[in-house]
């Protein structure tokens, strides 16, 4: 991205923010109204920045072994980031271990750069104070799939087991309201307040959810990644907290990105 | 062929298929038994929201197991245990305030990790119903209640009915979507009282 670029985006920026603070006033779905704004800055996404966070922290050299992430793999041989995330969550020899693309960061981040996991699993999210390293980096990992088909494989018997197990995760009902994803994701055309829902369970929808993240979002200010995204999903479950790059989080992520199969990723995306 | 071929081999075909599939129903067990111990470990406490929220009861477990669509015989017997758990109100008054109700009905808050102990929990039910005509923000999870009390009238036998459906909505269906605000501890007596007179009070704008 070059300079003007950068310079249209900061008009758009605080025209987020003002479109956070009068969307509950609205009378329009927020579907709407987020369409309208997708619209107006479809020549740039305030995610640009974090996916160019990204790009430098992958390049630069970091951590106890001062290395750059440039030998890690993704999938497609090491120092691949074109088209690799349209085929994860899969299955990983080295580890023996089905990974999604953050939980694959965090292996490369902590073998190649030496960089304790601890330190990368207490805060793995970006917040108004403090940006993710990991969370940028999958920024721009995601950023170099835009416009290929996913087509995430079960083939392994592994990642069979991730799909399978990831699917009763998604119907599993537990805690206070007894809620589960299904109870939200697996009925077409309803919504919560103005918020409209995707029913995971029709290819069409779970294709453009799953397309759309990470997302930059406009109520937070924040370029959220697909992690995020599932850890926000238990709060509002009211649901204990998934550990971060967890088997249950990738097993979901494998159910959910298998349904997005065949649909073209189109990630970062930019959200209410 | 003789006869006595082919029915030997049907016999062994019948055989066979009964094996693959006891063998698919075990793999479907094992699967289910990796995915609760999967679970019990990768979520953690955060806040009020406790790890052992994971752990389910016998209505939870089930309504998963089947996807919400239990066998018949099971969903009665658990409608039946869920009803005789109801604990009606002492007094035998289900009418509350119903201003206080659409305040109730108005708060998404409550049980996430982000809220706190002592903020009591909302009641949610904007978020999923209709209910009054001048709240245009509501979802459409749950069925339209506009009118609930002008259609169906404020009789006790229906005060009965709709506080039993707010205290547990799964007495009447095991694996509604509708959380079961009195049996969870999610909202007191005196707050189920108050969303019955929400729905059930003339006065009350869903009525108006």
């Amino acid at each position: 991205m070059n300079t003007s670029n950068v310079k249209k985006l900061i008009p758009l920026l605080l025209l987020a923010t003002s479109c956070a603070a009068t969307a509950a006033e609205s009378e329009i779905s927020d579907s709407d109204r987020i369409a309208q704004y997708r619209e107006m800055i479809s020549d740039g996404n305030p995610a640009d920045f974090d996916e160019m966070r990204g790009e430098e922290l992958w390049k630069t050299v970091a951590g106890p072994k001062q290395a750059t992430l440039e030998k890690c793999d993704l999938g497609k041989g090491a120092g691949v980031v074109k088209g690799v995330y349209a085929e994860l969550p899969r299955y990983f020899k080295d580890t023996g271990m089905v990974q999604d693309l953050e939980s694959r960061l965090l292996t490369c981040m902590t073998t190649l750069q030496g960089i304790p996991e601890e330190e990368i699993t207490a805060k793995p999210f970006a917040s108004d104070k403090k940006a993710s390293d990991i969370s940028s980096l999958a920024s721009y990992v995601v950023g170099q799939s835009k416009g290929i088909k996913m087509a995430v494989s079960t083939k392994h018997p592994k990642a069979k087991e991730a799909y399978e197990i990831g699917k009763r995760i998604f119907n599993y009902r537990a805690g206070p309201y007894d809620f589960a994803c299904s109870t939200c994701h697996a009925t077409s055309n309803v919504r919560i307040r103005m918020q409209d829902l995707p029913n995971l369970n029709v290819k069409k929808d779970a294709q453009t959810a799953y397309a759309s993240w990470p997302a930059y979002r406009v109520s937070q200010g924040l370029t959220r990644s697909f992690q995020w995204r599932l850890n926000d999903c238990f709060r509002q479950q009211r649901f204990p907290e998934p550990k971060f790059a967890s088997e249950a989080t990738v097993a979901l992520t494998m159910f959910l990105a298998v349904g997005a199969n065949g649909g073209e990723y189109a990630g970062p995306g930019l959200k209410r | 062929m003789n006869a006595k071929l082919i029915i030997g081999l049907a016999v062994s075909a019948a055989l066979a298929s009964i094996s693959l599939s006891a063998q698919a129903g075990n793999a479907a067990g094992s699967l289910d038994a990796k995915t609760a111990e999967i679970v019990k470990r990768d979520f953690r406490d955060k806040g009020i929201a406790k790890a052992t929220r994971v752990n389910q009861d016998e209505l939870q477990a089930m309504c998963s197991k089947y996807i919400d669509k239990l066998p018949p015989k099971l969903k009665t017997r658990l409608e039946a245990e869920q009803t005789d758990a109801i604990k009606w109100p002492a007094d035998g008054k289900y009418m509350g305030d119903w201003k206080a109700g659409e305040k109730l009905a108005q708060s998404g808050r409550g049980m996430t990790w982000s809220d706190k102990a002592e903020d009591p929990a909302g009641g949610n039910c904007y978020n999923c119903h209709q209910l009054s005509a001048k709240e245009i923000a509501f979802g459409t999870i749950g069925p339209s209640l506009l009118n609930f009390g002008k259609i169906r009238g404020n009789t006790e036998a229906n005060q009965r009915y709709t506080y039993s459906r707010i205290y547990n909505a799964k007495a009447m269906n095991a694996c509604a979507n509708m959380p079961r605000f009195g049996h969870m501890g999610i909202l007191s007596e005196a707050q189920i009282k108050d969303l019955v007179a929400l729905l059930l009070d003339p006065e009350s704008p869903v009525n108006k």
